[in-house]
């Protein structure tokens, strides 16, 4: 039986310096409570890409995971320039991320779609100069595969970017 | 295969992990872009790359490898080097390109890891 976690992490934007250390600890974390391997590595390669695309483009962010009996639940918002056409965002290959990104090894429109790939559940909502906010979901057993919603998301879309309260 | 052979198949240096030349390695992985490797987790592999930064060591993190061959001569600076030994992450050095260092241990039997293969 695995005891209910909550875990939040601020995310800096441009701050290529620490990009990463929210979804390592988030890693460490799932590790250290002898979760299966495969979900802890779905759920860090989610972690990490939904980061680097909020410390990538411009807004500063949350993310915040939940661990309990049924699974891993990530949510990630920021309050960036947001996504024009979420369609498009999803196509592997399509970026608008800049040079600086794509020296770092990021930035090639694949963040996404790995995420899709990774996630046993997704959903992105954004809207033009409001951010992002992405809800990713990971159940424990396979017969499990239904929708998830997360606490975030009404703090996220009354525009308050810090959290709930 | 160990990662000592790894070493002796490259003629690599080793930059950080001398005490860790006994790990085995599962099967290999290349690429200087770091979504192309988080396509799917894969533990224990070797990550080839000519992209030395920060970023390349949290990628290994994330994706559970093993160890990683910075490719083309490339060297990491102090601070790439101070984070891969605090994450435990071994790390080389050769002066094989990334074709050549791929092929190199694919011939003596490293393969690539299932979901890029």
């Amino acid at each position: 039986m695995v005891s209910n976690i909550i875990k939040e992490f601020r995310i800096e934007a441009k701050d290529f310096i620490h990009a990463g250390e929210s979804s390592i600890e988030i890693r460490r974390i799932l590790k250290s409570m002898g979760l299966d391997a495969d979900i802890t590595q779905r759920v860090s390669i989610c972690a990490y890409e939904a980061e680097m695309n909020v410390v990538m483009h411009g807004g500063n962010g949350i993310i915040s995971m939940i661990l309990d009996e049924t699974g891993v639940i990530l949510e990630v918002m920021d309050k960036g320039p947001g996504i024009d056409d979420i369609n498009l965002a999803l196509t592997e290959g399509f970026t608008t991320a800049g040079e600086e990104v794509q020296q770092m090894g990021f930035g090639a429109g694949m963040g996404l779609p790995n995420i899709i790939r990774n996630a046993d559940y997704f959903k992105i909502y954004s809207e033009t100069a409001k951010g992002a906010y992405l809800i990713m979901c990971f159940w424990l057993t396979n017969t499990i595969r239904r929708e998830c919603s997360g606490r975030l998301f009404a703090a996220w879309n009354n525009n308050r970017h810090d959290g709930v309260g | 295969m160990k990662l000592s052979e790894v070493k002796e198949i490259l003629k690599a240096k080793v930059i950080s992990g001398e005490d860790k030349l006994d790990i085995e390695v599962s099967g290999g992985a290349a690429s200087d872009l770091m979504s192309d490797l988080l396509r799917k987790p894969k533990e224990g592999s070797l990550l080839l790359t000519g992209l030395a930064s920060i970023q390349a060591i949290n990628t290994s993190v994330i994706g559970g490898m093993a160890a990683i061959v910075f490719v083309r001569g490339k060297k990491p600076d102090q601070a790439i080097i101070s984070h891969a030994k605090k994450h435990k992450i071994p790390i080389l050095s050769t002066s094989y390109n990334m074709f050549s260092s791929c092929g190199r241990l694919y011939a003596r039997g490293l393969r690539s890891i299932t979901w890029l293969s």
